[in-house]
């Protein structure tokens, strides 16, 4: 160190205090799963070790999820600054109601899957370093959902992009590869216009805490380009969360993996586009934003009635998980473009619940494909007299995506569909029924088709692994204790969106000093 | 590739490589230099002798599989951070010791550690790469 040759008077940018252990639960999401991938990498061989470690991991990453957001919703934000740098010089990490919503039901998914995967991922996969990827893939995640700082955001993206391909061709069948280089591609464009976009952010800014940038956001809507900003952020957080007319690498791609690994990317990863969508045009460019109301409502209408259109007009059931993905992605931005307190909330509520039921799926129609012959409508059918327990989870899982009651579907759609109505939107209430009633039709078909129908004498229809029995039963358990309870999730999303609409709370614990303003 | 002044020069040229990364990677806390550029430039060591002897040798003398180095280099890095929990300063927070060996003081850190994670994983993420690179050219 060289501190003989000059002096800094380094007290004014170091935190001064002791850092409470509680704060420290904050970076385990991200440690934790990056120290497990990098035992797996060190292990490579020794595949037996491999599935249990990941589940140990993801289990303690659940856990420390969970009691984080016990003290959020009690206690509001906490945040944790690394290198004993004070914010916004340091790199902070905030946890809210919303981020830390997102990771714990993102880590729990992603707990169910490893599961899944035990059933899934054979020695090849493993060999491959299914797992480490795995680890690495939610770690990247964890970090979206966590970190406090722009620039971190994108890291993160990286992270849990780069892992993504490596998950993507997990295998290299030819349509792997190409469906990896059209997700690449198009992702790699979305990562640069965010990059190129926070360049900008830090040149007007002088800072990239996201906190710092709340607070100062006010102070330079006279000068400061803000509306090319956030029209930045909005293509590129678009084109991660696949909405309309930039969702073709969607379903160009997530038919080709593994399932559980197209599971967790239905499930997940759409879902950190929104998360990012929600942190930069409402937290930080919220004035820009409701000027951008409208596009955004017609981009909203146009996914989710374009994505469940493309999902009636196939006949391989994980295309249809993908456009049925797609069309969700459209009701959640239909949150975003009322903007009110509401929508946000609804729009939370519709993303967390969206990350189970499209995991569920694309599980499903594994199971599915497994018991038939294929994954093809044409083929498929017998399955209801052949496996009726099977056929009742598809029937409560159909609910759940179609917004029906018993399922959890229906309460975010209500919350949407009420605060549209409340806006004078009418019109975007329409389109969110009728996008309900066309997913209806396309997975009534799936029930129609690959259940009700006789079975074909010349398929037999082979045995269900019970471990895929059992995670989509672990499945339905959030889906119908939330259908069947709404309120704590109601209120946690209801907390989710006031915490981005009053960002005082949030600003306050990374600037505890400076106060809200 | 194989000529003989090539391969007699090799080892020289690796050997002399490897002792500089070592050099660019500990003078990089305050110099320019650092973990990457240092795992770089021993990557380069490696393919230079894998380009000499093919790629075999290299992977016997490195003994380890790269991506495991890479791995053991993300751990080190990750739990040099860890260490911050036991003196209650945020994660990843510079802890400095200067210990007496011999006579001198050298100046340890866990910025050091983390920057000797971060050789690691370019040394092992990239020879991985050069060596299945080389091995197709070969094959």
């Amino acid at each position: 160190m060289a501190g003989e040759s000059y002096q800094v008077d380094r007290a004014q940018a170091m935190i001064a205090g002791p850092v409470a252990s509680a704060d420290w639960l904050i970076v385990v999401p991200v440690v934790l799963p990056i120290v497990c991938g990098a035992l797996l990498l060190m292990f490579r061989h020794r595949m037996r070790i491999h599935a249990f470690m990941a589940l140990a991991a993801l289990a303690l990453v659940t856990a420390a999820n969970a009691s984080m957001l016990r003290r959020v919703l009690a206690d509001g934000p906490f945040s944790m600054t690394m290198g004993g740098w004070l914010p916004p010089f340091g790199i902070s990490f905030t946890a809210d109601v919303l981020g830390v919503s997102f990771a714990l039901v993102g880590s729990a998914v992603a707990f169910i899957c490893c599961l899944y995967s035990l059933g899934d991922i054979d020695r090849t996969g493993r060999r491959y370093g299914f797992y480490a990827f795995l680890m690495l893939m939610m770690a990247g995640v964890n970090g979206a959902f966590l970190t406090g700082d722009m620039f971190n955001l994108y890291v993160w993206f990286e992270v849990f992009l780069i892992s993504s391909f490596g998950l993507l061709i997990l295998g290299s069948d030819k349509a792997q590869i190409d469906g990896a280089v059209k997700y690449a591609i198009l992702n790699l464009v979305a990562t640069t216009l965010f990059l190129i976009a926070t360049g900008y952010v830090y040149g007007t800014f002088g800072t990239l805490n996201m906190a710092d940038l709340a607070r100062k956001v006010d102070g330079l809507s006279d000068t400061a380009p803000l509306m090319t900003l956030s029209a930045l952020y909005l293509l590129a957080f678009c084109m991660k969360a696949a909405a309309f007319p930039v969702n073709f690498w969607l379903p160009a791609s997530y038919h080709t993996p593994r399932i559980v690994t197209a599971a967790l990317f239905g499930g997940l990863l759409t879902k950190i586009g929104i998360y990012a969508l929600m942190r930069s045009m409402i937290l930080i460019f919220a004035v820009e934003r409701a000027a951008y109301s409208m596009p955004i409502a017609i981009v909203a209408g146009a996914t989710m009635i374009l994505g469940a259109l493309g999902a009636l007009a196939q006949s391989d059931l994980r295309r249809m998980a993908g456009f049925l993905v797609i069309s969700g992605v459209g009701v959640m931005l239909s949150g975003l473009a009322l903007g009110s307190e509401g929508g946000l909330a609804g729009m939370a509520f519709y993303a967390l619940n969206s990350m189970v039921v499209m995991t569920a799926l694309y599980i499903l129609a594994g199971t599915m494909g497994a018991a038939g012959a294929g994954f093809s409508l044409h083929d498929l059918g017998g399955l209801y007299r052949a496996r009726p327990l099977l056929a009742a989870i598809a029937f409560l899982l159909i609910l759940a995506a179609a917004a029906l009651p018993p399922a959890s579907g229906l309460w975010p759609k209500i919350v949407l569909v009420q605060a549209s109505l409340a806006e004078g939107a009418g019109w975007l209430a329409g389109a969110i029924l009728v996008s309900g009633f066309l997913t209806t039709l396309a997975l009534g078909r799936v029930f129609l088709l690959a259940f009700w129908r006789p079975a074909s004498a010349s398929l037999p229809i082979a045995r269900v692994p019970s471990l895929s029995l059992a995670v989509l039963l672990l499945l339905l358990v959030p889906v119908l204790l939330v259908g069947l309870y709404p309120e704590p999730v109601i209120a946690m999303s209801g907390s989710a969106a006031k915490g981005l609409l009053d960002p005082s709370a949030y600003i306050q614990a990374v600037f505890p000093q400076a106060g809200g303003g | 590739m194989r000529t003989l002044i090539f391969r007699t020069a090799a080892p020289f040229i690796t050997a002399l490589m490897l002792l500089l990364s070592v050099f660019v990677l500990l003078r990089g806390h305050n110099d320019p230099g650092g973990g990457f550029i240092g795992g770089l430039i021993a990557v380069a060591a490696f393919a230079v002798q894998g380009i000499a002897f093919g790629v075999p040798v290299v992977r016997r003398a490195i003994y380890f599989h790269p991506m495991a180095i890479a791995g053991s280099g993300l751990l080190l890095a990750a739990l040099s951070g860890v260490l911050s929990y036991a003196f209650a300063v945020p994660y990843l927070s510079g802890l400095w010791s200067a210990p007496s060996l011999f006579g001198v003081t050298v100046d340890v850190s866990t910025v050091l550690f983390f920057d000797i994670g971060v050789y690691l994983v370019v040394v092992g993420g990239i020879t991985s790469i050069a060596l299945s690179l080389e091995e197709r050219e070969d094959g």
